[in-house]
């Protein structure tokens, strides 16, 4: 039996709402609001913390990471390979990035249940993210959301079953990228529902529960892609299931989130799921994939977890020039401070343990854990000058109390003020470090945190991701 | 091991007017600098027999002092950070101690100014990072990395921010006061605590005025032998003695570092004045130079080198005792706060001001019957620093 052992969802903290860009635009605006990655995010940092948050507990253990996304930071370079070193995953983890359509994360779904059936794998996760972005005054802009989804596959301890699933293939362009392209491109909306996605689901669907000899009614849940609220509610009725199977699509909440947008949706339904439960899946890009799960009486483990409903209550408004600053569209004035040291390449490499799993060292002769704030290697122990005697220590997954903190002018970032602080972790070690993610306000000695994975900033070409500490 | 106590003597200094000095590249400010102190020695230039050049930013290698045209004599470049100035001057003390050299030039310079910033460079400088890059580059700025101090000194001493603000802008309000009466100070404006403190946030809790100006300058020592120094002139300085102290990240790294000290100040604070002999230097130290890039390092500063006792630094500043007329005046020529901190000349230009003081030449701001005058430099910062103090004295013994 094959099935989700883990899952978690992870949305980004800060919300634009459409109230913002119709005020910006003059133009008519959805309801509600959407999610926005951090100006220090992007689809491999939302990966990571959907991800660190469903390897725990008892999920440590992963033969493969497949991270699904059509916004990789890099066109050439792998994101799952950033996403597993900075989990620590172990080097033979197998990983593959899928991408270039939104069904790029039910197809790694079904490549990861390929795989443990087959028996290649025992268990893979899979990361399902984007951070996709419509251009300023247009229908995308307002629907386009951020957010990652993490699904654990395996063979064991299922939370739900993977019964079956069903797919077809359709090179239909309703949206798109070229090379070129920064912003998702569109086709008619009527052409879109009728010639496209409207069909092609139905068939998906029908011929699953046909397959199975199932109707609307065997399904306590159905969760579906779709790309705004009237296309999500137009299928439902299509397909003619009641409006109380259907799970919400969350578009007022956190938009559209592409290759995330079914995962979130999914772990949204986990989360309140009972035993018994079946639930039909369907996702939609250049196809559909669609999937039959049944929720086992383990569910109930997942019901304590930082699942949907707690991302989406823990959240803070921006506005409109905040986002455009934060998505680099438009151009800002440059600074005349000091520019930031760059990263180098061959340090960045040196001290990797460092710089993606945040390790550090613990003396085994005086037992002090300890960390240097530039990633700095330690050969003598800084507290009893013991020589080369350390094993490895991991920050990472340590909480901690802020010691003392600078709120920094100077600092070029692009959400200023710039916060720094001196971390004290639980269990020993210190570390100077940028703060993220925080209510100025509420910032005080003593204030705990958690390490996490952010992008400090493109130097020479290149992504320079290192960890910052958040409030808890 | 000996002390370096009354064997070398300073007898003639220069010093640039600090400040934003686009009408001079580094080569105009090290001839500045450099003839004024030959001048004031009473020597020429073929007399100098070995110099040390200090500078962070403002050229690599001893070429960097090419331009003042001494004569295939040799010269080192020496760097470290805010201290390098005060470095300059140790080189050269202790090789006309060893008595490898009888003159010897010590000579600071920074050109800041030309970079087009705003701001130096910030402290990521430290640690591995070969060509300014590092494993993950870094950017928290010089500010930030001193507030840290601010912050903490309120919360461990339970001052709240009113109260803290108004301590540090006092610190601000003396030194441009002081600064205000030297000419060659790059501010020269006198503060109230209320513009000091309603002053625009650069890191909180430091403001604009709590940060110290960012300067082009040059400061010159001429360093001998001190059984010669009456040679030169009747009025020598003589050193007692030099310090450094360097940190190993400890602070950075460990927990038990509090942020309301700096070890690397007390140690090199302890080490000087063995080697000087001075048991009591709130009573002995006539008059201090004291590295006060941010108005809370000063505050630090106070009780680090035992101005004032642990945490009390605040009843001193109230009472006025590290004013220009108090029992122990500190930073009278205005400090890095208004006269400017070129890094690498900081160290000489503090000196420079000892001298002159000690010398009675100190106009306006002189103080009485000075006999022991101190200069702290700290470079890095808190947590991993390099803590360098130095005392002269206007007598022997």
């Amino acid at each position: 039996m094959v099935g989700i052992t883990s899952v978690s969802a992870y949305i980004p903290m800060y919300r634009l709402n459409r109230e913002e860009i119709e005020k910006m635009w003059k133009a008519g605006a959805a309801a509600g609001e959407k999610a926005v990655a951090g100006y220090d995010e992007d689809t491999v940092t939302m990966a990571v913390a959907a991800a660190i948050d469903c390897l725990k507990p008892g999920n440590e253990d992963v033969n493969g990471l497949y991270a699904a996304t059509t916004t990789a930071p890099y066109k050439e370079k792998q994101s799952a390979a950033i996403i597993a070193s900075a989990l620590d995953l172990d080097k033979r983890c197998y990983t593959a990035d899928f991408s270039n359509s939104l069904r790029a994360g039910t197809i790694a779904l079904k490549a990861a249940i390929d795989a443990v059936v087959s028996g290649s794998a025992g268990r893979i996760l899979v990361t399902a993210s984007d951070c996709r972005i419509g251009a300023p005054g247009g229908r995308l802009e307002q629907n386009l959301g951020d957010g990652a989804c993490a699904l654990m596959i395996g063979s064991s301890d299922l939370l739900a079953t993977i019964e079956d699933n069903y797919s077809i293939f359709s090179d239909f362009t309703d949206l798109w990228r070229t090379e070129d392209d920064m912003f998702v491109q569109s086709g008619e909306g009527r052409f879109i529902d009728e010639a496209g996605y409207m069909p092609i689901m139905q068939e998906a669907v029908s011929e699953l529960m046909k397959k199975h000899s199932l109707v609307p009614g065997d399904f306590s849940k159905i969760v579906y892609y779709a790309s705004d609220n009237k296309q999500h509610a137009a299928l439902a009725k299509r397909l003619g299931f009641d409006r109380s199977q259907v799970q919400d699509p969350l578009f007022e909440q956190i938009g559209n989130t592409g290759v995330a947008a079914s995962f979130i949706m999914l772990a949204a339904v986990l989360e309140e799921a009972k035993p018994g439960d079946r639930i039909l899946f369907a996702n939609y890009g250049d196809g559909v994939d669609t999937f039959i799960f049944c929720v086992t009486e383990n569910i109930g483990r997942i019901h304590n977890k930082s699942m949907v409903k707690k991302r989406l209550a823990a959240k803070k408004s921006i506005d409109y020039g905040t986002y455009l600053n934060w998505r680099d569209l438009i151009p800002f004035e440059a600074s005349s401070l000091p520019d930031r040291a760059e990263p180098s390449l061959a340090p960045r490499w040196r001290e990797r343990k460092t710089v993606t799993a945040l390790y550090g060292f613990k003396c085994r002769k005086c037992g002090i854990p300890q960390i240097h704030p530039i990633g700095q290697t330690a050969r003598i122990c800084v507290v009893c000058q013991s020589k080369d005697d350390f094993e490895a220590y991991k920050f990472s997954d340590k909480t901690g109390k802020l010691f003392t903190y600078a709120v920094d002018i100077l600092q070029p970032t692009k959400n200023p003020p710039g916060l720094n602080g001196v971390i004290d972790f639980d269990g020993g070690g210190r570390l100077i470090c940028e703060l993220t993610d925080y209510n100025l306000d509420k910032v005080a000695i003593g204030m705990p945190v958690e390490m996490v994975f952010r992008k400090l900033f493109q130097g020479k070409g290149i992504l320079n991701y290192f960890w910052k500490a958040k409030p808890i | 091991m000996e002390s370096i106590k009354d064997k070398v003597a300073i007898v003639g200094m220069g010093c640039t007017r600090f400040g934003e000095r686009w009408d001079m590249g580094v080569e105009d400010l090290l001839v500045e600098a450099a003839y004024e102190a030959f001048q004031d020695a009473g020597i020429e230039p073929k007399d100098v027999q070995a110099a040390w050049l200090g500078t962070v930013f403002s050229g690599m290698s001893a070429l960097t002092l090419a331009p003042l045209g001494l004569q295939y004599i040799p010269v080192t470049r020496v760097e470290n950070m805010c201290a390098t100035g005060s470095e300059a001057l140790r080189a050269a003390s202790y090789a006309v101690a060893a008595g490898v050299c009888d003159i010897a030039l010590a000579i600071g310079v920074e050109k800041l100014k030309d970079s087009g910033q705003t701001g130096v460079k910030g402290p990521s400088i430290i640690g591995d990072n070969t060509d300014g890059s590092s494993a993950i580059g870094s950017g928290y700025s010089a500010p930030a990395s001193f507030a840290y101090l601010g912050t903490r000194y309120f919360h461990h001493y339970g001052l709240n921010p009113d109260e803290g603000k108004r301590l540090l802008a006092e610190i601000a309000v003396k030194n441009h006061y002081n600064g205000s009466l030297n000419p060659k100070a790059h501010f020269h404006n006198i503060l109230t605590v209320e513009q000091v403190v309603k002053a625009p946030i650069v890191a909180w809790p430091l403001g604009l005025f709590d940060c110290c100006g960012v300067s082009d300058g040059a400061a010159a020592a001429i360093v001998t032998r001190a059984d010669m120094a009456k040679n030169f002139r009747s009025d020598p300085v003589y050193v007692k003695g030099l310090a450094i102290s360097v940190g190993a990240r400890q602070g950075s790294m460990r927990q038990d570092y509090d942020y309301v000290h700096i070890d690397e100040n007390v140690l090199a604070a302890k080490k000087v004045y063995a080697e000087a002999g001075i048991k009591d230097p709130r009573k002995e130290i006539s008059m201090a130079e004291v590295h006060d890039c941010f108005t809370c390092h000063e505050l630090i500063v106070y009780e680090d080198l035992g101005f004032s006792p642990r945490g009390r630094a605040r009843d001193d500043i109230d009472a006025g005792t590290f004013t220009l007329k108090g029992e122990l005046p500190v930073n009278t020529d205005g400090g890095l706060k208004c006269f400017g901190h070129p890094l690498g000349a900081s160290g000489l230009r503090m000196m420079y001001e000892v001298y002159k003081q000690l010398q009675g030449k100190a106009g306006p701001r002189q103080v009485k019957n000075p006999r022991l005058g101190m200069t702290h430099n700290l470079g890095g910062n808190a947590g991993n620093g390099v803590g360098c103090c130095v005392v002269v004295g206007n007598e022997k013994g």
